[in-house]
């Protein structure tokens, strides 16, 4: 890893006046994809901009149908959540499949969202809940939020300070993993509110993103063998020593399907 | 350079090190605590799990400095007066262990399981929640097995 300037601050203020002043300066949240990546160094930011001491980005809270989620709060505390749990079971159950155990105990929704990795998890969440992620300067919806591969809607004197989960009637989220990293070679996450069906699709495709083709059938018909008939273009599915396209393809449909029959 | 101070295995530490230096480097090197190991580097084996502010972490995924003013336990902590700590007895006595080199991480992050989930935690429970730890040798039925013996011996 090449040497860097490492920088605590307390506030999100503090964040932003640190970012702006470096040359090439990176925020690190859990650094559990971070840390790896300059190891490997495929980053090599001049400066490090810890979020870990700053207290208003922790935390988790119900208002009304309402989870809201501090973006520095880690994955084992989502998933140990009582409230998330009572709320958006499928939300904490996602949670508490991310990676293992001690990267769960460091990782955290902000710094997961912010990275968007094609195959990570809460992206799927955030665009099948409808989440909206707040930020230092704005507010901006889950669909508009993951723009490309490792591509957000962030600037780079941007700080997201909490996701905003809408609750579900009901919700599931089913991926086939990666038997080694735990990421999802497909994640597909539904939720259905009385007549609205949303499905957001991770590890697929360049980002995560909505399923509209899959929202479509289930719009008209909340059952696994609406799945059936939808087709899913494969031409857009990544293709990798993990799974090919067509495979990626079909597991859409498998873990839609599963993801329903979870939700009844 | 930084200075770092933190409590490990309960007694104030304190060091210079670059900003770049990772949580295992200043164990290893500088404390000289060499029995976290490095196994893969890139936090998938999890021979390196130590216990920071009471939970699980890859040392070789945090910097030393983000572990400032923190309390630091490693597998030399745990023995009280040269009394193995109970899931350390239980995988000497299950035979939880071939070559040795997974086995810190294995007992540091067997406690964490059972800290998290009680003394009665169930089999399909220890086995998911082992998945970031990598045994080459024992096909895991031993270290299962310690990590139950384990839980019931530190559950009284």
């Amino acid at each position: 890893m090449y040497n860097f300037s490492y920088q605590k601050v307390s506030s999100v203020a503090d964040a932003v006046d640190a970012i702006k002043k470096a040359d090439d300066g990176k925020f690190v949240a859990g650094g559990q994809t971070m840390l790896p990546t300059m190891k490997h160094r495929l980053a090599s930011p001049s400066d490090v901009i810890d979020l870990g001491g700053i207290d208003e980005l922790k935390g988790i809270s119900v208002d009304g149908d309402t989870v809201t989620i501090g973006a520095m709060t880690t994955h084992a505390e989502v998933a140990a959540s009582s409230d998330v749990q009572g709320t958006i079971p499928a939300l904490a159950n996602l949670a508490g499949n991310i990676g293992d155990p001690a990267v769960r105990n460091r990782g955290t929704i902000g710094g997961s969202i912010a990275n968007n990795d094609p195959a990570a998890d809460y992206p799927a969440a955030v665009i099948g809940l409808g989440a909206t992620i707040k930020t230092n300067k704005r507010e901006i919806s889950g669909d508009e939020f993951f723009t490309g591969m490792f591509e957000t809607a962030l600037e780079d004197d941007e700080v997201i300070t909490a996701v905003l989960f809408p609750k579900a009637e009901a919700s599931a989220y089913m991926k086939f993993e990666n038997p080694a990293s735990r990421y999802a070679i497909v994640g597909v996450f539904v939720a259905k509110s009385g007549d609205i069906v949303k499905v957001g699709v991770t590890g697929a495709t360049a980002c995560a993103h909505r399923g509209l083709r899959l929202e479509k059938a289930l719009n008209g018909n909340f059952a696994a063998e609406a799945v059936d008939e939808v087709e899913i273009p494969v031409e857009k599915m990544n293709s990798d020593i993990h799974a090919s396209a067509e495979y990626r393809a079909h597991l859409v449909k498998v873990m839609t399907k599963r993801a329903v029959e979870a939700c009844s | 350079m930084q200075t770092v101070s933190m409590n490990v295995n309960g007694e104030p530490k304190s060091g210079e090190v670059e900003d770049r230096t990772l949580l295992v480097e200043f164990l290893r090197e500088q404390l000289r605590l060499t029995g976290t190991h490095v196994g893969c580097d890139t936090s998938q084996c999890g021979a390196c799990v130590v216990h920071v502010n009471g939970v699980s972490v890859k040392s070789c995924t945090m910097l030393a400095v983000q572990a400032d003013g923190g309390d630091v336990t490693t597998i030399e902590g745990l023995a009280n007066n040269g009394e193995l700590h109970p899931m350390q007895q239980a995988f000497k006595d299950n035979h939880g262990l071939q070559c040795g080199f997974c086995t810190p991480g294995m007992v540091m992050s067997a406690i964490d399981i059972v800290n998290r989930n009680g003394s009665d935690v169930d089999e399909a429970t220890v086995r998911k929640e082992l998945e970031g730890n990598i045994c080459r040798c024992t096909g895991y039925h031993n270290i299962v097995k310690a990590v139950h013996a384990g839980a019931k011996n530190m559950g009284g």
